[in-house]
């Protein structure tokens, strides 16, 4: 078990494996995540019941809360690749944390959206200031920084590990921030947007959104793998094997 | 070791008494700007001492903020940065004292000017010592996780918009807290929980900052 | 290839600046006492080079390897020399001897290089030359075992480069190795290397 496990470690962390590997899941995985999300939209937009209180607006927590969890989760595995990167100096993981960060803040951006869409008819307001929506923006605020320094760097290695740097700091600032406007809300007990509330959750309404939570975490892991694909052919464009592989006729 | 990192202080307080523009216009922008919202919002002393918390401290976030854009700037324009980074000693020694010196010639001063702008801002007396205390323990926060942001943009031209991209998101906790301090006081609570969060932030950048400050040089030098 | 006498051993050392091969392939082996002169055409990767052997350029292909520690030995003169134009010369050299934790005479060092009676002007009001001077006082404070020079004749007059070529030579035969780009030759017995020659990129 751990031998394989260390094999895997090695070969995902070489750019040659890891272009074959993500060239031969992609083709699986996309179609697969599409489908899981669909179904888990489908069923919760459509079939599930509809909420005692809320009516049928509730139902937007089908695209909100995957998305929240999304941005959230993928900050956080960013700050993990970062750590790689700059401790380890893996070059896999500074391509994955640059294939990470568009995804995560388009996420953090439709996440901030249905919260909008969703707020108006439960608070009478596209938006306030309590905790999840405040966290949310920030969290934003700190993909578009990681984004804005990567492209302002010309070398792609010193592009990564200063991004990288970014990251790690911006994960414990999260965690603070997260607690700063939790703080911030209890000084002004204003409206919490409260996910429906536990014990009104039936399975009926659970089941839908953990699939579409899934599917959206496999849609971007394919995005992820999709990118870090493109990232590592463009790194690695002088080596021979890339240079085979875009030969005319060539397979691999 | 403590030899250099006392050669280092002195090299930079040297350098910032050479050029004092440096220290003097960050506070002359974070009076500016308070001054700005009387004038902006109105002069009634009600809705003035409402705001004030709030203006003081984002002034006094922007005035470091934009004090750190030159932080190394020179040092690696001159080539004094390379020298630092491949000394014998490890780059946290010469950078603490850089940033210790930076603090104490911007963020001291405007933690001592911050009462008298908050007595302008109509708070009353009673809170003054907390918005200046609240400052104090703020400032080399903003300071040490601004320099994390002015290292990594130190050798890039745009430096000065992407390092405010960069570093404000990071600096909600402290302003938060910050400005939470001074409003709790005005409600007339206690303060010293909220205080000891402060102190509790500033540990950890104290704690971690620096080093982070140092690898951010090292990856912008190229490594 | 391994020798186990060399203190600095290269081998396959390649670099790739903004889509460029800067430098492929290279390799050599140096001991101490030897110097050192890098030649290639502006833009060769010099400056470049010189920084991935001290350590401050990472990005590379290949192996860079010293037989000890390099840190506490190292005295590194970059392309850009280091010195603040609002400290005097004495300030400037002051610092750089704690940093580097050299121990030579300040007064001696700066007067090796002609810089006596300039001590207390700010840098900013001396020359080039004179500016360059103060960085090159360094080789005058002893205690490091292995120079690396970038373009250390920049902006010397005659009876600079004369005086420099002297400390070189006398370095080197006291077993000091020596890596330095420019131009110009120390004298006879020094080893070339030469960028952009050969392994040219694409």
């Amino acid at each position: 078990m751990w031998k394989t496990l260390t094999r895997w470690y090695h070969q995902l962390s070489s750019p040659r494996y890891f272009y074959r590997f993500a060239s031969a899941v992609l083709p699986w995985l996309m179609p697969i995540a599409v489908l899981v999300l669909l179904t888990g939209l489908v069923w919760g937009l459509v079939f599930a019941p509809v909420e005692r209180y809320q009516g049928n607006s509730y139902r937007i927590i089908f695209i909100h809360v995957p998305a929240s969890s999304g941005a959230l989760m993928g900050y956080i595995a960013m700050g993990v690749a970062g750590l790689i990167a700059l401790v380890w100096r893996l070059k896999m993981a500074e391509v994955m944390l640059k294939a990470m960060a568009p995804f995560g803040a388009v996420l953090a951006t439709v996440s901030l959206a249905t919260g909008a869409l969703w707020g108006k008819p439960t608070w009478g307001t596209y938006w306030q200031w309590d905790a999840r929506m405040t966290s949310m923006l920030i969290l934003l605020f700190l993909y578009l920084g990681i984004i804005a320094l990567q492209s302002a760097i010309r070398d792609p290695r010193q592009a990564a590990r200063a991004a990288s740097l970014l990251a790690v700091v911006g994960v414990i600032n999260v965690v603070i921030v997260k607690y700063s406007v939790e703080w911030l809300n209890t000084l002004h007990q204003g409206a919490t947007l409260k996910l429906v509330g536990e014990s009104s959750i039936n399975d009926a309404m659970k089941w839908p959104l953990l699939i579409s939570m899934l599917g959206l975490w496999l849609l971007y892991a394919a995005n992820v793998l999709m990118r870090a694909r493109t990232e590592v052919l463009n790194r690695e464009r002088r080596s021979g094997w890339v240079a085979t592989l875009l030969a005319p006729g060539a397979k691999e | 070791m403590s030899g250099v990192w006392r050669a280092s202080l002195r090299r930079e307080l040297t350098l910032i008494w050479r050029a004092p523009a440096d220290v003097i216009q960050p506070l002359f922008f974070f009076v500016v700007v308070v001054s700005l919202f009387p004038l902006g919002l109105s002069p009634e002393p009600e809705l003035l001492a409402l705001v004030a918390p709030g203006v003081v401290w984002v002034a006094a976030l922007l005035a470091v903020m934009l004090s750190l854009d030159g932080l190394f700037r020179r040092d690696q324009e001159s080539g004094a940065l390379d020298q630092m980074l491949s000394a014998p000693v490890m780059t946290v020694v010469p950078v603490s004292a850089k940033l210790l010196a930076h603090w104490l010639l911007t963020g001291l001063p405007l933690a001592l000017v911050a009462p008298l702008l908050g007595y302008m801002m109509q708070l009353p007396a009673s809170v003054l010592d907390t918005l200046a205390l609240s400052v104090l323990l703020g400032t080399p926060t903003l300071t040490v996780v601004g320099a994390i942001g002015a290292a990594l943009t130190v050798g890039l031209n745009r430096g000065g918009i992407l390092l405010a991209v960069l570093v404000l998101p990071l600096y909600v906790p402290v302003l938060v807290f910050g400005a939470g301090v001074v409003r709790t006081a005005l409600d007339g609570l206690p303060t010293d929980g909220l205080l000891a969060v402060l102190g509790a932030i500033l540990a950890l950048a104290l704690s971690l900052g620096p080093l982070a400050v140092a690898l951010g040089l090292r990856i912008s030098a190229g490594d | 290839m391994t020798d186990p006498s060399a203190r600095l051993t290269v081998s396959r050392l390649g670099c790739e600046r903004d889509d460029r091969m800067l430098f492929q392939d290279l390799a050599f082996n140096a001991r101490a006492g030897e110097i050192w002169q890098i030649t290639g055409a502006n833009g060769a990767g010099k400056t470049t080079l010189l920084r991935i052997l001290v350590g401050l350029h990472g990005f590379y292909q290949g192996q860079v390897r010293w037989s000890r520690p390099l840190a506490p030995d190292l005295l590194y003169l970059g392309h850009d020399a280091g010195i603040r134009e609002e400290l005097s010369a004495r300030e400037n050299l002051q610092f750089s001897r704690a940093l580097s934790g050299q121990s030579g005479d300040l007064d001696a060092a700066l007067a090796a290089v002609d810089l006596y009676g300039f001590e207390d002007v700010p840098a900013g009001r001396l020359s080039a030359g004179q500016r360059r001077r103060i960085a090159l006082a360094r080789l005058w404070l002893g205690g490091k075992s292995v120079w690396v020079l970038d373009e250390p004749y920049t902006a010397i007059d005659q009876a600079g480069v004369a005086k420099l070529d002297a400390r070189l030579r006398e370095a080197a035969g006291a077993g000091v190795l020596i890596l330095y780009t420019s131009h110009h030759r120390v004298g006879d017995g020094v080893r070339q290397l030469r960028l952009g020659a050969a392994g040219e990129g694409r």
